[in-house]
């Protein structure tokens, strides 16, 4: 969609690692910090938008093969499943549960169920953002 | 044992995988095959029931859903339950053997009759399974759906489609006011568990609520089991595959109603207008089924009037033994304890023989390509074993012996007989007629069944009249009706079996209040002579003499005029009903957007400021402001010029990016606000729409100068300020207004209740997951939406540049 | 402050009601996006502005502002985004569609 743009595409190349970088950031941390599923998928979804934007679809398409229609079912039915597995023990649908371990590298460490539910949700986030903008762009 | 719960969910849990066999394996094998097992498994599951529940134990099994709302699905097994869960899958289990012979598997869409029945059988299993009110009503409401479906089944009929229609709208209607009864039932006892509705009738027989509550829980069971004048949907009802007409129409969904009617009497009996409706209005259904029965010329319809028919005698019996509420126990109590008991009879006896007539109907549709019988005839020598079965089960529905009709028969002409002689709620006066109407009812069946059994068996064989060579049925299609036919003989000769294992406890259901031993109940077929026996001579000597003369009576009784009949009015209601809404909505669907948004705005101004005003609430309290800083002012100015320029800007790209401006100052104040959750995604989030707004700029429109008149952009500048003041006013006072504390502080324990230390995620995520999960929901569909908007136009343009 | 935010809020709103009662699907789009900003701001001033830190425990901070007002406006934004990009699609494909983005010529047949 867009004619040789060097600068952009360079500048793409280095920044598109930072903000994917950033965003794993934001989606880990959500759960202590600013972050968590929404912004982390968001902005990833900016970072894959960008891609297209300086490169074009049908490269990025070579390179990325994924049906973000489906990613973002996925991620509904990820969330949708952390639900069901809390009435399976006997909970009411969408109990989250956590607790902490002591993992070898990063020391005592806490692991909820809820960051899967996160990452449903950001899985939904990523596919429906991409998937409205791809959309869009190919209509020609 | 949490079992139950699996069995009830266990045909949707099959209807699921019935797609993927139906297309992978239906070549080879027919896909009934596959769901027989279902209602297989359930009966034998529920057969390991008998025991237990017929030495008068009760199973209940509860699983909480919404413990926080006190919504637990309950669901409760006892004797009236297990008697009708009984019926369903060993009825379901032979209808769906039959199906396998009467469905094409080479032209039929097997996948929909299943899945559709697989739905019905669960929703039903669930509807006579469940204790809470609510899921009653739910599984009540899917009976119907999934009866829309089956009727619907050859949708490409335009009868099936309007039979359809006409069930679903006088079904559903029922359900509404099954709804609104359960609804009041709840306000009255504070409990949506019908068993403890049952241990407080107390309370709600003295309540202002009972009449309005039970009118409108009849009002459901009526239109589901065909009450006159509901009835006139199972007639149409006949349209859909005969096993479904067999099973829903006949056996099961039809008896929804008298389930109903059997749960609810402990609340209700022995009230004077439940005794009245419910046998009143049970003996009319008796009379006018059989009546027009009588002038039926097709099997389907002629099958149904007398479904209808036998309903009504279920239902007048359970109004009769109604009574037995009313005397409590004793003497005169157990008198009526009996009709409770020859209603639960003749329930079981009716899936028995009516189910083997619409088979042998399906029989007969099927080998003969038809259904009347002006055409039929002579059939004996040509489908002997068809024959026997119509003999067996006609017999039955005429009440002779030695067939299970003739005991469930003979005990109701016992029933209405003692209640003529009861002497309560005014049947003193006119007691009598019920023994009357109840007499001729019963010849005016004799007679239709003779017409039923003799005119498509006996007289002449015509084959010229039939477009194809007739022979005996396949012996698959002949053992489901086999089996029925030898319950209808097996039943005669041991009824106490049936009586004493599965009957007695569910009376105990139906009838708590009564002690045990004073319903030890003993079915004989022979009683010496008594009335009831010579009633039965009587209708067998009066219907013999109607049926060889009906020759000279039976066309002129099938010459009613066609616009007195129920149908007639029923159609011009709709008709009238839709006119009027037409027109009444055509007055403000204009078809413009605007109009439609100013009835919103206005109306939103008037309720909300109206309201504001009725009840006292302007209320300003600045004094918990926050203090502003030259920077928030900035903003704020800077933000109105923004919103003006895109509300002034004459040039696409110019209000875009004043609005991605815009945007981003949001965010800017949920920095300030100490959001810094909200900073971020607003910031990702307006980045991500500017760049869809400009991807869409080649398409969108231009901004043109607009064109209106002077009064068009006056009225939208007076409702929009209007608006705008609205809700500064509601803002200003919701904060002037301090009713509640904050529940935020709950929320400041995620660490502890959640183990997270950011509190907005863990809300999201942990508190509020639910939300968060409908709401990625909504985006998916809302993602879903633009893709398949493009994608249809895409490939629109393809195929017209292909022309 | 708070006061202040109502007001803008306020102003926000009859813009984007000025611009959805127009006869322009854009100018439609474009009010519907200014008027969600203007709720999410009504929300958020709704649970108190500036009142503590940040809703993020910390070692010492005890007084955080309004947590529930973040996580429903949060929410929002997100749902705002993908309702916008539906009303946006659906515009713009009725003026393909019909060649008119005139609302009073896009008025249905009567009695339909």
């Amino acid at each position: 969609m867009k004619q040789n743009d060097v600068i952009l595409q360079s500048v793409t190349r280095v920044a598109v690692v930072i903000i994917l970088t950033f965003s794993f950031y934001l989606f880990m941390n959500g759960h202590h910090h600013p972050g968590g599923g929404f912004i982390g998928g968001l902005s990833t979804a900016a970072a894959i938008v960008l891609l297209y934007l300086s490169f074009g679809i049908d490269k990025v398409r070579e390179n990325i093969r994924m049906d973000f229609k489906k990613l973002a079912a996925i991620g509904v039915l990820i969330a949708i499943g952390t639900g069901m597995t809390s009435v399976i023990f006997g909970k009411p649908f969408l109990t989250q549960a956590f607790d902490y371990f002591n993992l070898p590298i990063f020391g005592k460490t806490e692991l909820a169920s809820a960051l899967i539910f996160d990452t449903g949700v950001a899985l939904a986030v990523i596919g429906t953002a991409v998937n409205i903008i791809l959309s869009i762009s190919e209509d020609r | 044992m949490n079992t139950i719960y699996l069995f009830i969910f266990l045909p949707f849990i099959f209807a699921c995988i019935v797609p993927f066999l139906y297309k992978h394996l239906n070549r080879q094998v027919h896909t009934g095959w596959f769901v027989l097992v279902v209602p297989l498994s359930i009966l034998i599951y529920l057969l390991r029931f008998i025991p237990a529940v017929s030495s008068g134990e009760t199973f209940e099994y509860t699983f909480s859903w919404i413990p926080s709302f006190g919504i637990h699905i309950t669901s409760y097994v006892d004797g009236l339950g297990l008697l009708f869960g009984l019926l369903i899958s060993g009825v379901g289990a032979l209808v769906i053997l039959y199906s396998i012979f009467y469905m094409s598997k080479v032209r039929e869409a097997l996948h929909n009759f299943y899945i559709y029945l697989l739905m019905f059988m669960g929703a039903m299993l669930g509807l006579v399974f469940s204790d809470h009110m609510l899921a009653f009503y739910g599984f009540w409401e899917l009976t119907s759906v999934s009866s829309f479906l089956l009727i619907s089944y050859w949708y490409e009929r335009k009868s099936s489609r309007q039979g359809a229609m006409k069930s679903m709208l006088i079904t559903v209607f029922g359900g509404f006011g099954l709804l609104a009864g359960f609804i009041m039932l709840m306000m009255m006892a504070d409990t949506y568990s019908i068993r403890e509705l049952i241990a407080n009738m107390e309370v709600i027989q003295g309540h202002s609520l009972f009449i309005p509550a039970m009118l409108c829980i009849l009002l459901g069971a009526f239109t589901k089991s065909a009450q006159f004048p509901f009835s006139i949907w199972l007639p149409d009802a006949m349209e859909a595959p005969t096993p479904v007409s067999s099973y829903l129409h006949s056996a099961t969904m039809v008896k929804a109603g008298i389930y109903l009617v059997a749960r609810m009497t402990p609340v209700f009996g022995g009230s004077p207008v439940w005794f009245w409706l419910v046998s009143g209005v049970g003996i009319i259904t008796l009379l006018y089924g059989s009546l027009t029965a009588l002038r039926q010329t097709d099997l389907k319809p002629l099958l149904a009037y007398s479904t209808i028919s036998q309903l009504g005698l279920i239902m007048s019996l359970l109004g009769i033994g109604s009574l037995a509420v009313y005397f409590g126990p004793g003497e005169s109590g157990t008198v009526f304890t009996v009709a409770t008991f020859a209603a639960l009879f003749h329930l079981f006896n009716h899936s028995t023989f009516k189910g083997s007539l619409f088979m042998v109907v399906g029989i007969i549709d099927h080998e003969t390509g038809r259904r009347d019988i002006r055409y039929l005839g002579g059939l004996m020598h040509v489908m002997p074993i068809t024959f026997t079965i119509a003999l067996v089960g006609g017999l039955s529905m005429a009440g002779l012996p030695p067939f299970n009709g003739f005991l469930s028969k003979e005990m109701f002409f016992a029933a209405v007989l003692d209640v003529s002689k009861a002497g309560v709620f005014g049947l003193n006066s006119i007691g009598t007629l019920f023994p009357i109407i109840a007499w001729v009812a019963s010849i005016l069946t004799f007679v239709y069944c003779m017409i039923f059994v003799f005119k498509t068996f006996g007289g002449k064989y015509h084959p010229e009249r039939l477009n194809r060579k007739v022979h005996e049925a396949p012996i698959g299609m002949l053992i489901a009706p086999m089996v029925l036919g030898l319950l209808v003989l097996l039943i005669f000769f041991f009824p106490n079996v049936l009586g004493k294992y599965i009957l007695t406890p569910a009376l105990s259901a139906v009838l708590p209040m009564m002690t045990v031993s004073s319903y030890d109940l003993k079915i004989s077929a022979w009683h010496g002579v008594n009335y009831e026996l010579l009633m039965t001579i009587g209708v067998i000597l009066l219907g013999g003499l109607l049926y060889m003369a009906k020759k000279r009576w039976l066309p002129a009784a099938r010459k009613f005029p066609q616009n007195l009949t129920l149908n007639h009015f029923f159609n011009e209601g709709l008709s009238g009903a839709e006119r009027w809404s037409a027109s009444l909505t055509n007055r403000y669907m204009t078809g413009s957007l605007r109009h439609y948004l100013l009835y919103i705005f206005v109306f939103f101004v008037l309720l909300l400021m109206g309201s504001l005003l009725w009840f006292y609430g302007l209320r300003f309290d600045f004094s918990n402001n926050a203090m502003i800083s030259v920077f928030d002012a900035g903003l704020v100015i800077c933000m109105i010029i923004s919103a003006l320029t895109v509300l002034l800007a004459g040039n696409r790209i110019v209000a875009i990016v004043a609005l991605g401006a815009l945007g981003y100052m949001v965010s800017m104040f949920f920095v300030i606000f100490r959001a810094p959750d909200l900073a971020l995604t607003q910031m990702v989030v307006e980045t991500v729409t500017t760049v869809l707004f400009l991807l869409c700029f080649y398409h969108l429109p231009k901004l043109k100068k607009s064109m209106e008149r002077l009064s068009f952009k006056w009225t939208n500048l007076f409702i929009s300020i209007a608006v705008g003041l609205t809700v500064t006013v509601l803002g200003l006072s919701a904060n002037g207004h301090k009713l509640f504390e904050p529940i935020t502080s709950f929320f400041e324990n995620s660490y502890k209740l959640a183990g997270a230390k950011n509190i907005v995620n863990a809300i999201l995520v942990d508190f509020r997951g639910f939300d968060t999960m409908l709401e990625i929901s909504v985006l998916t569909i809302a993602g879903l939406g633009v893709y398949v908007l493009i994608r249809q136009r895409s490939k629109r343009g393809k195929e017209h540049e292909a022309e | 402050m708070d006061t202040l935010i109502v007001i803008l809020v306020g102003i926000l709103v009859t813009i984007g009601t000025y611009l959805i009662l127009s006869r322009h699907l854009l100018r439609i789009v474009l009010g519907t996006s200014i008027i969600g900003h203007a709720v999410n701001l009504l929300i958020i001033t709704s649970g108190g502005l500036k009142t503590g830190a940040a809703p993020l425990l910390g070692e010492k901070i005890t007084d955080f502002t309004d947590a529930l007002p973040q996580a429903l406006v949060l929410t929002a934004i997100v749902i705002n985004f993908a309702v916008t990009a539906l009303v946006l699609v659906l515009c713009y494909r009725a003026y393909q569609g019909f060649g008119t983005d005139d609302l009073e010529q896009l008025r249905g047949e009567e009695h339909e």
